[in-house]
């Protein structure tokens, strides 16, 4: 019974992956993310403008790293839902759905997709940003915790993805609402501007999105130590188990209702 | 003599969305190792019935199943019996056709020799050996409708449903799909498809649902189906044509046997007959002895068309094949 749970996640997983490896370019830009350039460009940009005592960092890059990181992580996960959708409306999951398989298989091997290439690319941004001199303070543990705060993240996100991708009426409707939620998570989070630098009401929103804790979960595992990282990913625990169970509900409700 | 199991039971079966009865209490049975067809026009709601009947949907009311399981309540193990050939080419660009078949295998839990024997086996099977390594992107439209076929075998389903297998093909590919339904036939599996063509109806299957609105309009053979409209039809045309001949020529008809029923026309009679071959002797004889002047005489067996116009009340658009291009 496991093993054709197994064979079932192991053969629609292998199916992203080769579809991946088709799109050469869209390949190379998963890779080479545009979050690259957000760490080189805009971290050298803004070097002189920030103020290195309101970062608290060394420097700007060093501060903004935890920022590109979660960033991918928070653009991989929205995006997840893009390939079921494309499925949903070619007819290829009523087809997959027709087949004898667990109801889950679909959707944990996407996850267990973006999961592996999310982490992969944050690895790549953790490179680049140490070309920079930004090296991760609490070692490897610290970029091994970093990756599996990043997955707990993702999950969730991945959920809202596939919820929206089960539930819109057209794959313009998709789009549009992943803008819609990307750009102000982004913004009203901690990702370019520590809290204590955004005005009041901001400050007050940013700490209602989840996104906001995560980066300050990373944040002191690439620039300070253990002892100020641990209270915090304590506490992003917290929040993404909440998250996560919200989210999670919602794609599989949407996920029922479009497929029964 | 016992029945057996039918392949596919459908039972009062429902499907209403909000404002259409896309199906409307339907029952019917398909029998093992048949062809079944559904035919009906555009919108008549015979994909819902297959979405039905292999567990993508949920009936409102009614209910289906396969060899005797409920496809709502066992969706499972009527998967395991079914083989699906979507309308629409549900097919992944990117992935080739092999791959696709791998992919299909996998989630059937065939083990990999089994796999990969029925995967050479199906590919030779339609042709598509030699395109089996490139993606599908590249497979012309023919081509992705014979891999779509081909994913719907890879069980080796007991009851195999193709929603319209042959749309948008030409005549040399449609007729080759045909000659392998009959194949699978052979082979003991039950075959479901959905038509929009009355040709491929007539010719391809077994037995026939004619679907209209949702509702079960016909029931039986090609064959049952045309001899149910009552004989082949004659039409004699009289030359010149006065009315009191005519009347006297439909009179002495009505008494010949074979001859089921007349309406006259002003230029001549309609006829529906059993048995032409005694039928068109007897009616040049009694012209003849009537001195009724026959001009012309014409002949034909009902066709599905006649079926279909009688049943539904409205004409069959059968909508030839289009040309299709590759995307
Ligand atoms: N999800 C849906 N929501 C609302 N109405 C639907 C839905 N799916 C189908 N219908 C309606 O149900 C009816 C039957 O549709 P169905 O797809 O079964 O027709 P069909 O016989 O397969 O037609 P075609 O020959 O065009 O494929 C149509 O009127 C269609 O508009
Ligand atoms: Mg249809």
């Amino acid at each position: 019974m496991n093993s054709e749970y197994f064979q079932e996640i192991g053969a629609l997983s292998m199916r992203w992956v080769r579809r991946l490896s088709r799109e050469k370019f869209s390949m190379i830009f998963t890779l080479v993310q545009p979050m690259l350039f957000w760490l080189i460009f805009f971290g050298n940009l803004f070097q002189r403008a920030a103020d290195v005592q309101v970062m608290q960092a060394p420097s700007y890059i060093s501060f903004l790293t935890a920022g590109v990181v979660v960033m991918t992580v928070l653009n991989n996960g929205l995006a997840g839902g893009v390939d079921l959708l494309f499925d949903k409306e070619n007819g290829f999951l009523e087809r997959l759905m027709s087949t004898p398989i667990r109801r889950s298989s679909v959707i944990l091997s996407r996850f267990l997709f973006v999961m592996t290439i999310t982490s992969l690319q944050v690895l790549v941004i953790l490179g680049v940003a140490a070309a920079f001199g930004v090296h991760p303070a609490t070692g490897w543990l610290g970029i091994i915790t970093i990756l599996l705060i990043g997955m707990l993240f993702g999950v969730g996100l991945t959920s809202i993805s596939m919820a929206l991708a089960f539930s819109v009426k057209s794959h313009g409707d998709f789009f549009s609402m992943l803008g819609f939620l990307s750009l102000p998570m982004i913004f009203l989070s901690s990702a370019l501007v520590p809290l204590e630098a955004m005005p009041g009401w901001m400050s007050a929103l940013a700490q209602l999105n989840p996104m906001t804790w995560v980066i300050n979960a990373i944040r002191p595992l690439l620039l300070a130590n253990w002892t100020e990282a641990i209270p915090r990913i304590g506490m992003v625990l917290l929040v993404l188990a909440a998250f996560d169970a919200v989210c999670l509900y919602g794609g599989v409700r949407a996920f029922r209702r479009a497929l029964g | 003599m016992m029945d057996r199991i039918p392949a596919l039971e459908a039972v009062h079966l429902t499907k209403a969305y909000d404002a259409v009865r896309a199906v409307d209490d339907l029952s019917f049975d398909v029998k093992e190792g048949e062809i079944f067809g559904l035919l009906g026009p555009n919108g008549a709601g015979k994909s819902t019935t297959v979405k039905i009947a292999i567990t993508l949907l949920c009936p409102s009311a009614g209910r289906a199943m396969i060899f005797g399981v409920d496809v709502v309540e066992h969706a499972d193990r009527v998967r395991q019996m079914i083989g699906y050939v979507p309308q629409e080419r549900a097919i992944d660009r990117f992935l080739t056709g092999r791959e696709h078949l791998q992919l299909l295998g996998a989630l059937y839990h065939l083990s990999r020799e089994e796999a990969e024997r029925r995967i050479r086996e199906l590919l030779k099977l339609l042709d598509l050996e030699h395109k089996a390594d490139i993606p599908a992107k590249n497979y012309s439209g023919g081509m992705k409708r014979k891999l779509d076929l081909a994913c719907g075998l890879i069980p080796n389903p007991k009851v195999l449903f193709m929603d319209e297998p042959t749309l948008g093909l030409d005549v040399q590919s449609r007729l080759r799909i045909w000659d392998y339904v009959r194949r699978l036939r052979e082979r003991g599996i039950t075959v479901v498809m959905t038509t929009n063509y009355l040709d491929e109806a007539d010719q391809l299957c077994d037995r026939l649902a004619i679907i209209d609105g949702g509702r079960l309009k016909a029931l039986g053979s090609p064959l049952e189906l045309k001899a149910g409209l009552g004989g082949d039809s004659i039409s004699v045309t009289v030359g010149p044509p006065e009315p009191s001949r005519i009347e006297a020529l439909a009179e002495a008809l009505r008494a010949v046997p074979v001859i089921r029923s007349v309406s006259p026309r002003p230029d001549g009679v309609d006829l529906r007959v059993d048995a032409p071959e005694k039928a068109v002797p007897a009616v040049l004889e009694t012209a003849t002895r009537l001195s009724c002047r026959v001009e012309f005489i014409e002949y034909h067996r009902p066709r599905l068309d006649d079926v279909f116009v009688a049943y539904t009340g409205h004409v069959f658009r059968d909508e030839f094949p289009k040309s299709e291009s590759n995307e």
